[in-house]
């Protein structure tokens, strides 16, 4: 299989907002694909119509050779299976450590023994620098750890698909180094495909294989990261270079501050 | 005009779809199929936190409630020459309604309230859409534990309720107001019926349980997930439980009236 998520003619809408309109994205087997854009255009929305929790207004989504709309509920389950994702939130179990975070969805879906699990989690954690912390309560970990945790937890079942929900948002320099490293080294040794949600543009280029760039409902942009840094379109521009204004407006849309003012004063 | 009218369907729709949710939730619960080995060890958890957790507040106010209506059944029954019928005053008022309805008060404003707030801040911290990614049901998960664990343990603290009120009107009646303890339980046992006394209560109980678990789950489960929304869940689960408790009372009432 070429690509392992196609996605077709996809259009979603809140109420009368749309938030993609018509986009065609191909994601290829075993690569890095970064799905980036300014914040709002509907990049977390995507992972989720990605993940089926939410359902598309038009179009359809295919992963691993399953289209999703025609999944029934237990057939969705056994392909998320298959799937990992790491949250922006981390996503951990408050009320677990560690140690028990990780081994959840092998206590869940798994009949291994206790000693196999624990095995298998101390190689998980060993993989994302945490094998000693498998004690501490989520509550008691950074940021960055949190999310280290969160991975070490999508991939306790080796998936097939990793999806990545701002990896790197809020994270030190030290943090967001080991977690692209991590990324990147995870898709590599354990064949992984890898989809990446993110605005952070440079660190995001350096561990691509391929860019898709989102912005006002429809994927302006997409290639590899050298292909994009030679594109002029002025909304890639502003969004690569960091512009304040330009097509995407430093001011929300309204009127204009004179007719505010004329409107308070009358 | 046409805007007004709009607007009033939208608010007829989304009030639909709000009891639709709430009973798509209920319904995969009660549909899909426990599993023991995986479901037990929840459900006592679960017992655990909504019951056991709860026993201290049923106890106390079942001592204080009992002792109270002792005192005032004991001042209203000695004006008419009664006053040996406290135990069957106690005992009605307390198995028939006082027990039920106080307990799922109390249930609604202490395990209503923590459930609701738990599973929004769950929401709110992305753990329920973890795992749902996990391929793990939320609903098979996180709620049919907490739904099953309401309805076990509200009728087993109404008949806590129901014997400390009991006990505790039996202490002031025969320790403070000086009443013989022999004619205190036996008027009590003559005129207590255990079918449509007790086991009426208990079965408003059971159903109060239902009421309350299943209003606090969805509330908790359909709440905004910001730290308002969950904390307006939180109120509209007592709210909400307070109002259909007593409206079922009414209700059931009604219906088992018939019988005494």
């Amino acid at each position: 299989m070429e690509h392992f998520v196609d996605i077709q003619g996809l259009s979603f809408q809140r109420n009368d907002r749309f938030i993609f309109h018509d986009i065609n994205m191909m994601i290829p087997e075993g690569k890095v694909t970064a799905i980036m854009g300014p914040s709002g255009s509907g990049k977390t929305t995507l992972l989720r119509l990605i993940g089926k929790q939410l359902e598309p207004s038009k179009g359809s989504i295919t992963v691993a050779g399953k289209p999703l709309s025609t999944l029934n509920h237990d057939a969705l389950y056994q392909l998320r299976k298959k799937m990992g994702m790491l949250f922006q939130t981390g996503g951990l179990f408050t009320h677990l450590d560690v140690f028990e975070n990780v081994a959840f969805p092998l206590r869940e879906h798994t009949t291994l023994s206790e000693s196999m699990i624990h095995t298998l989690v101390l190689l998980k954690l060993e993989m994302v620098g945490l094998r000693s912390a498998g004690h501490l309560m989520p509550a008691e970990l950074s940021g960055g750890m949190a999310r280290r945790v969160s991975l070490a937890r999508a991939i306790a079942l080796d998936p097939d698909l990793i999806l990545y929900d701002e990896p790197l948002t809020g994270q030190d320099p030290i943090s967001m180094g080991v977690l692209l490293k991590l990324i990147r080294t995870l898709n590599d040794a354990l064949g992984l495909t890898s989809i990446i949600v993110s605005h952070d543009v440079k660190e995001v280029l350096d561990i691509a294989d391929l860019v898709y760039i989102i912005a006002d409902t429809r994927i302006i942009a997409e290639g590899t990261p050298a292909i994009l840094k030679q594109n002029n379109n002025p909304m890639l521009r502003q969004f690569m270079d960091g512009l304040p204004d330009g097509p995407v407006p430093f001011h929300y849309p309204g009127c204009s501050l004179m007719d505010d003012l004329m409107k308070e004063e009358a | 005009m046409i805007n007004q009218i709009a607007a009033l369907g939208r608010f007829g729709i989304n009030i639909v779809r709000h009891y639709g949710r709430a009973g798509m939730m209920l319904f995969q619960v009660i549909y899909y199929r426990p599993s023991f080995r995986k479901g037990f060890p929840l459900l006592l958890q679960q017992i655990y936190a909504e019951g056991v957790l709860s026993l201290i507040i049923i106890i106390v106010s079942g001592a204080f409630i009992g002792m109270v209506v002792a005192l005032q059944g004991y001042h209203t029954l000695s004006k008419f020459g009664a006053s040996q019928q406290l135990g069957p005053l106690v005992a009605l008022s307390v198995a028939r309604e006082l027990g039920p309805v106080v307990t799922a008060l109390l249930f609604a404003g202490r395990a209503g309230s923590a459930l609701a707030a738990e599973i929004g801040l769950m929401k709110a911290t992305d753990q329920l859409s973890s795992m749902e990614m996990m391929a793990v049901d939320p609903v098979r998960r996180v709620i049919a534990p907490r739904f099953w664990a309401g309805c076990i343990s509200m009728p087993i603290l109404t008949i806590i309720f129901d014997t400390v009120a009991i006990y505790g009107a039996f202490w002031l009646g025969v320790h403070w107001l000086g009443m013989d303890s022999g004619s205190f339980w036996s008027n009590m046992q003559s005129a207590v019926d255990f079918r449509l006394d007790i086991v009426n209560g208990i079965i408003k109980s059971m159903v109060f349980g239902v009421a309350i678990t299943w209003i606090a789950l969805h509330q908790g489960y359909d709440a905004i997930p910001t730290s308002a929304g969950i904390a307006n869940a939180t109120t509209r689960t007592v709210v909400y439980s307070s109002l259909a408790v007593l409206g079922l009372d009414f209700i059931l009432t009604a219906m088992m009236i018939g019988a005494w």
